[in-house]
């Protein structure tokens, strides 16, 4: 429990200094805010239900778009690596369309479904669905050799090569594909939420600054991060630690 | 799981009242009688004219094996020795059909090599165990991917695992085990396939030096048992004379076979074995001017003495 204490004395000590500039009131309230401010502002949220209803909302567009980019990530990621043509091409295409940082999409997006839910998912699809590609193709090709000599050789052919041998091989870099792709998702979808009244979690945090309420914006920001931080720590760490220990593999990047 | 492979005594297993190893072999001169399935005239595999020509990026050409014409009867134990970089692991997987040869054929049988197949058996050199699957599960593999059914395939799996004796690891991951422990996993996961012809690509190289007699051994024991015909790759000369019923020498890029020797020593044989040594000291000497070569050619001509 060392580390905890660690981590403890440096979460007290940070808002022992946010508490003293506050308390020097430099900057007005609504540009600085107070530490008690803040927890104000996520007690009252939480009370009003206002944080659980943007809570559920972001999170069923969370999880559809994530399903979506997903699914369609590892089709594409496979077709790509299976075939030297594409591979060439397409992956190219990919690596240099992942340099685009999803938000751009927006303009697009909304152009062709309007402000709507649609827009929305499109963008966090598109967020994501390149780091999914990308880690599906790559895993494929980081797999070593040796794994489908030893396939073939003791007989596996085709799909069951693939199935039994190439997959689970894959397997680390899948999932940290997926964790990737996972994080991307949930910023572009931030990103999105904030353009037009949508009820998520991005769009209170545009509601925090129309109201001049800094605290509330604070608030807000914790609650993204701790929530990105909650799935990160507890389902991708979990799955990549399970792999690590049945496989005894160093962790996977 | 806390499971310490260093602590785990290969030996006391090893000695099980239930082995009858050793005491089948007729000891006395020339090689080793087999209870083999009819030692037929036609040769188990057969290389005929095998050349492999490599294509380097500058539009170069490496030739790495050059017209090899090997026979390997039906339950023979051929040693294949070389330096490094004579093309001897490239052979194996010829033999194996993970690849194709520029010239010349492989015949299995009598029959042509164009694929993968079950009736030979490859362990490769980092034996590629499958991390992802436990102990049983990579024994499982080849006769599943084969469709042997269910019940035959938990019964062999008992039988090849308790050959290796490795019973009480059947649910380890292979990470789990020593050096030792996996080089014994490949082998029952080779075996259980049954192939006609087992191909071992320097298995050995890695371990520690008890523990590669102790499977030295049990290759021996097992071959004796199984009645495979083993094609066996290394680098080292008293290994192929402690194992061997033939040792083929190969040159240095490209690779052929300088000569063969017949190893007509009475089994079992040790490696510390007087006769054992003197025969390696023959061929060693043969080898010599190949190994030479070829480390001038990895170092320069730095240790030209």
């Amino acid at each position: 429990m060392k580390k905890f204490a660690r981590h403890a004395i440096f979460y007290v000590g940070l808002v022992a200094v946010w508490a003293l500039l506050a308390k020097l009131k430099i900057w007005p309230p609504y540009v600085f805010p107070t530490p008690w401010g803040v927890l104000e502002a996520l007690v009252a949220g939480f009370k009003d239900h206002s944080f659980w209803i943007a809570i559920a909302i972001s999170m069923k567009r969370m999880l559809l778009g994530y399903a979506l980019s997903v699914f369609l990530g590892m089709i594409l990621g496979l077709g790509v690596a299976s075939n030297k043509f594409l591979e060439e091409t397409m992956g190219g295409l990919l690596v240099s369309l992942q340099s685009l940082p999803s938000i751009c999409w927006l303009p697009l997006a909304v152009l062709w479904f309007g402000l709507t839910e649609k827009a929305i998912l499109f963008v966090v699809v598109m967020g994501s669905l390149l780091s999914v590609t990308i880690a599906m193709e790559t895993g494929r090709h980081q797999i070593p050799k040796i794994y489908k000599m030893a396939g073939r050789n003791l007989g596996a052919r085709r799909f069951r090569l693939f199935w039994h041998v190439l997959l689970p091989a894959s397997l680390p870099y899948i999932v940290s594909g997926l964790k990737q792709g996972w994080a991307f998702a949930w910023r572009s979808l931030i990103s999105g939420e904030m353009i037009f009244v949508s009820l998520g979690l991005g769009q209170l945090l545009m509601m925090g600054r129309d109201l001049n309420d800094m605290s509330l914006v604070i608030a807000v920001m914790i609650l993204i991060i701790a929530i990105g931080y909650i799935v990160d720590g507890l389902v991708f760490k979990t799955i990549e630690r399970h792999l690590q220990q049945k496989w005894g593999l160093s962790p996977a990047t | 799981m806390t499971l310490n492979p260093a602590t785990q005594s290969v030996f006391s297993d090893h000695r099980s009242p239930a082995r009858g190893g050793t005491t089948r072999w007729k000891s006395g001169a020339g090689p080793a009688v087999l209870p083999l399935p009819a030692a037929s005239s036609t040769p188990k595999v057969s290389l005929k004219d095998i050349s492999l020509t490599y294509k380097g990026n500058n539009g170069s050409r490496l030739l790495a094996l050059d017209s090899i014409n090997l026979q390997v009867k039906t339950g023979e134990f051929l040693c294949i020795v070389g330096p490094s970089g004579c093309g001897k692991s490239t052979l194996l997987h010829l033999i194996a059909g993970l690849q194709q040869p520029s010239h010349g054929h492989v015949l299995v049988d009598d029959k042509l090599v164009d694929g993968p197949g079950t009736d030979r058996i490859l362990i490769f050199q980092e034996l590629g165990l499958f991390p992802w699957l436990t102990v049983a599960q990579n024994v499982e593999f080849g006769m599943k991917m084969n469709h042997v059914p269910k019940p035959e395939r938990q019964e062999k799996i008992r039988y090849y695992l308790r050959l290796v004796h490795l019973s009480q690891f059947q649910n380890n991951y292979i990470h789990q085990l020593s050096g030792g422990m996996r080089q014994r996993v490949a082998l029952a996961r080779a075996l259980a396939t049954e192939p006609d012809v087992l191909l071992m690509d320097e298995p050995f190289a890695a371990l520690d030096a008890q523990t590669r007699d102790l499977l030295h051994d049990e290759l021996e024991r097992i071959w004796a048992e199984t009645g495979r015909t083993i094609i066996f790759v290394t680098h080292n000369v008293r290994e192929a004379v402690r194992l061997g019923d033939r040792v083929a020498v190969f040159t240095f890029r490209p690779g052929r076979v300088k000569r063969e020797y017949d190893i007509d020593l009475p089994r079992p044989r040790h490696l510390e074995d007087v006769t054992v040594a003197k025969s390696a000291r023959e061929i060693l000497d043969d080898l010599r001017e190949e190994i030479n070569r070829s480390l001038e050619a990895e170092y320069g001509f730095e240790v030209r003495p």
